[in-house]
């Protein structure tokens, strides 16, 4: 079996319910640009905030066995979507560095690792693998008309030491992989901001200020829509947003798609498998308007 | 031999956990000893007096004395045992405090131990000689590295006391940061009108030899007689012939050349003039931005020179110079902000740094002294300040406080209402640190008289919204997030070892410290000294300091100079390495460990023969240690010494 486009793939448990549109599109996209994900057989949920809040070594464990359950497969690197279960699986790594730690984690799972692993998201391995060059030279319809924020949210590239991706305080790379597309994207001074994460569920009124915060200087940077790679900044800044205008009396309506859905637009696949219908704020306006001003300048 | 043997109590710090009449009992018994005792303070005038008594009475041939590290006292008990008549090689220091009383809790364990180091530097005093240091001569002339407010004051004051000086400076001014301020705390004074004639002295007199835009190419010799290449960097213009009349700079098309001088903010000509009071006045051509030397077809400034003085074939000259002593007084570079993210990493033109404020504020600077938004011109209303930027912050490796940040934003937010008054400045800091006469009441002053706004707390963030910048932080003081809408942001930047500053410390061979910064002999008793003989240091290149600071070092240094070249001869270190001729094999290994060259191939009646220059020689031991023979031994520490030292410690195991 060729490993030098395979994959190991954990989609993490948002995949399978409220962010199936970012699992499906992921796939799509990664069909499309030829990069194989074979998923990790019997893959368990990473713990998320929950479990390193109560335990470290819990939380390290239920990522612990997911490596341990990719090992089957024989693939040297792993790859997620998910910001929070790439933190989740780089730290109980790191952690289990510790000969004690380990040995703990090891009590859990019954299933010690065998091999060192590596760990990356996919946006990491598009970026890198497939280069944003590699996309141009693929697109079939390009995001031209298209103004857009990236909108990383705060784990994509922390801590530094872990990820080992981007830039810190100021990442790029969802920007450059749009451009190579054809989209406008504007400077976003908010792209690392906390959306509120988790608190969605116990304080809304978390979520409304912070959302709201980055929501409206989305909006005031004139962006028709705000992209994403995360599927709790994605809930929060989509499904939420209605609450959000609620609570701060504003009036905002900013699509918020994923990065993998405006990558396999640009490469034609089509609009049902990337699932634009199960996004919360009405995308159709906007995509209505993609390549519009070229055609526009192409008849006159 | 008879060897007297004083063991130090040094109040508690030995005796609190060393026996110390237990190891003066115990060296009784060793190898020649004649006399043993112990003292309280054996550095103290009575401490003296005993070991010169006791060498009289008991006809001592050689002294012992056991107590701090011979860094420490070394040199005093040699000038004691000299009093009483001794040769000062007849002493032998065995270092009980630092190697043990300080390091060691048990007090058994560290009795043997001060008991072992006794009997070793027994046994190695018995195989002592007597040596005498050589009369050499001194080349009464300094150079002084750097031409800052600290080089400048050093050179100014050895030169007023009849020391020939030739001072170096890198760039194509003397001046350093100084020049480049606008006022000086805690006086609000015009910084240039107080440097200015200070750099003008420099260029007038007679004893000062300036070498500008110039830097150490190597350093050889020692003490009292250094050898140091100077290269003069190629400006491609003729300094002889040059005026200064800037008719160059006036037509050089490259007219977006980035201005050193002014931090970048505003652009220069290729071939310019740093700034109008720069000493010496005199044009340099950056070959990076030269038309000339990009291949272009140019030569405006050949063309307009009236005194022909431009020429673009000039390449770097290597000057030698002797001198007595250096100087180093390299100062500082500022602590690259970029690293900060969080405030825009140079992305945002209205978030500058402190010193491309000051260039603001400055009437000769490029912005005419009117503080402007750098985006669109406009004249700021609201300007944050934020200091320990790159200070006290060990997350970029700069745990340090760099001292002077605090005071000169105090300055900058006086200096902004006194330029706008509708103005409002906040300054977001994290301790206000302001020791020094007059400092504290003008941090004051800043806030009470001028209204400056102090928040207690570090910036999270900056960022634009519309055409504002946004500063986030916390209010430490209010337990409250604040943000603060602001037109322009100076960020107080901290300050690092100059650049290259390692490398200026190898060649001078004086040691650094983790940051680059140049170490002191000693950090209280030998500020000015270090530990390479003949080399001072002075201002920020010793550790981050303000103006009046700087200037202290530059003339405490001045002073340890002329102290040093008040003698016509100085006394060479006699510890040299010494050729058994008999047992050399003329192999000349030792002549390629050397690493200050001092052994030389010499014909003995047809034979090579190794021969150490003892002048030269720096005693390391490098050549003792390769010889296979055994034939090259470095004085005071030789082979046997060494072996007998081992074997007082092995074989009373």
């Amino acid at each position: 079996m060729s490993q030098k486009n395979s994959y190991a793939y954990y989609p993490g448990c948002s995949a399978a319910g409220t962010s199936r549109e970012y699992d499906i599109s992921t796939r799509a996209l990664c069909a499309a640009l030829g990069l194989r994900l074979v998923d990790v057989p019997d893959w368990n949920c990473c713990g998320s905030t929950p479990a390193h809040t109560v335990d470290h070594a819990l939380s390290a464990a239920l990522s612990a066995r997911n490596l341990a359950q990719s090992e089957a497969l024989g693939l040297d690197r792993l790859i997620t979507p998910c910001p929070s279960c790439l933190k989740n699986v780089h730290n109980a790594i790191e952690h289990m560095q510790d000969q004690h730690f380990r040995e703990k984690v090891d009590k859990l799972t019954l299933r010690p690792l065998r091999r060192n692993h590596r760990v990356l998201s996919v946006l990491q391995v598009i970026l890198e693998d497939v280069t944003p060059a590699g996309l141009a030279n693929m697109v079939r319809k390009p995001l031209t008309n298209l103004k857009l924020v990236a909108y990383y949210g705060c784990l994509l590239t922390r801590p530094g030491r872990s990820m080992r991706f981007d830039d810190e305080e100021n990442p790029t790379s969802i920007d450059r992989l749009l451009e190579a597309v054809g989209a406008t994207m504007l400077p976003f001074p908010f792209k690392m901001e906390c959306c509120g994460g988790s608190f969605g569920i116990p304080r809304g009124d978390v979520v409304a200020r912070l959302g709201g915060r980055i929501l409206s200087l989305a909006a005031s940077t004139g962006a028709d829509a705000v992209v994403v790679a995360c599927p709790l900044c994605q809930m929060n800044l989509d499904t939420r947003q209605r609450q959000i205008n609620a609570a701060g009396g504003t009036n905002i309506r900013l699509p918020v798609f994923y990065y993998t859905q405006l990558l396999g637009l640009a490469l034609g696949l089509e609009e049902e498998k990337l699932c634009f219908d199960q996004l919360e704020v009405d995308p159709g306006p906007v995509l209505s308007r993609i390549g519009q001003a070229a055609a526009e300048e192409a008849t006159a | 031999m008879r060897i007297g043997v004083f063991i130090c109590h040094c109040g508690s710090n030995i005796a609190a956990t060393v026996d110390v009449k237990k190891v003066a009992e115990a060296a009784w018994g060793m190898n020649d000893v004649v006399y043993s005792t112990d003292s309280m303070y054996t550095c103290s005038e009575p401490g003296q007096q005993a070991i010169e008594e006791a060498i009289r009475e008991h006809k001592l041939h050689g002294v012992v004395v056991a107590s701090c590290s011979p860094r420490m006292h070394e040199p005093t008990f040699r000038r004691t045992v000299e009093r009483a008549g001794l040769n000062r090689y007849m002493f032998e220091m065995a270092n009980i405090r630092e190697h043990v009383s300080w390091i060691g809790r048990d007090k058994a364990l560290n009795t043997l131990k001060a008991t072992e180091l006794v009997r070793m530097a027994v046994e190695k005093l018995r195989l002592n000689r007597v040596l005498t240091p050589k009369k050499i001569p001194a080349t009464r002339k300094v150079l002084v590295i750097g031409g800052g407010v600290a080089g400048i004051q050093a050179s100014l004051d050895c030169a007023d006391a009849g020391l020939e000086v030739v001072l170096v400076e890198r760039e194509p001014s003397i001046g350093g940061k100084m020049s480049k301020l606008d006022k000086t705390f805690p006086t609000v004074d015009c910084s240039s009108c107080i440097l200015g004639p200070r750099m003008v002295d420099v260029a007038q007199h007679e004893r000062i030899t300036l070498y500008a835009y110039s830097e150490i190419d190597s350093v050889s010799g020692y003490v009292g007689n250094f050898e140091v290449n100077i290269r003069k960097k190629a400006s491609y213009v003729d300094w002889e012939k040059c005026t200064g009349c800037g008719a160059c700079t006036e037509k050089c098309p490259s007219r977006k050349t980035f201005d050193r001088f002014n931090e970048g903010l505003g652009a220069t000509t290729a071939i310019n003039i740093p700034f109008p009071q720069a000493i010496p006045k005199k044009a340099t051509i950056t070959a990076g931005a030269c038309r000339q030397f990009q291949g272009k077809k140019c030569g405006v400034c050949a063309k307009f020179c009236p005194t022909g003085a431009i020429n673009h074939e000039q390449k770097d000259e290597i000057v030698t110079v002797k001198v007595g002593a250096i100087v180093a007084a390299t100062g500082y570079d500022l602590t690259d902000w970029t690293v900060y993210g969080e405030y825009g990493a140079g992305r945002y033109p209205d978030v500058i740094t402190s010193l491309q404020y000051e260039r603001m504020l400055s009437a000769s600077g490029p912005y005419g002294g009117h503080i402007k938004r750098p985006s669109n011109g406009e004249e700021p209303k609201s300007i944050v300040f934020i200091q320990c930027v790159g200070s006290r912050d060990p997350s970029i490796g700069r745990p340090y406080c760099s001292g002077f940040c605090c005071m000169y934003t105090a300055k900058q937010a006086i200096m902004t209402k006194d330029h706008i008054p509708d103005s409002r400045s906040y300054v977001f800091y994290m301790d206000i640190r302001s020791p020094g006469k007059g400092y504290d009441e003008f941090t004051r002053r800043a806030q009470e008289e001028y209204g400056a706004q102090y928040v207690r707390g570090r910036v999270s963030q900056v960022y634009p919204r519309g055409d504002k910048m946004v500063v986030r932080g916390a209010d430490t003081l209010l337990g409250l997030p604040v943000e603060v809408e602001a037109d322009l942001v100076v960020l107080a930047v901290g300050g690092e070892a100059s650049r290259d500053a390692p490398k200026l410390a190898e060649k001078l061979r004086i040691s650094y410290d983790g940051f680059g910064f140049f170490m002191e002999g000693h950090p209280k008793l030998k500020p000015v000294e270090t530990n390479t003989a003949g080399v001072f240091l002075a201002g920020s290149c010793q550790g981050l300091k303000d103006i009046p600071s700087s200037v202290s070092q530059g003339s405490a240094a001045a002073a340890k100079v002329m102290a040093l070249l008040s003698r016509d001869m100085l006394e060479s270190d006699p510890q040299t390495a010494l050729v058994d001729i008999k047992r050399c094999i003329g192999c000349s290994k030792c002549v390629k460990v050397c690493p200050f060259g001092a052994i030389r191939e010499q014909d003995l009646r047809g034979q090579i023969k190794a021969e150490v220059l003892e002048a030269v020689c720096q005693g390391c031991g490098l050549c003792n240690a390769t010889c296979p023979q055994g034939a090259i031994q470095l004085s005071h520490a030789t082979d046997n010494q060494i072996l007998a030292e081992v074997e007082a410690l092995l074989c009373q195991m």
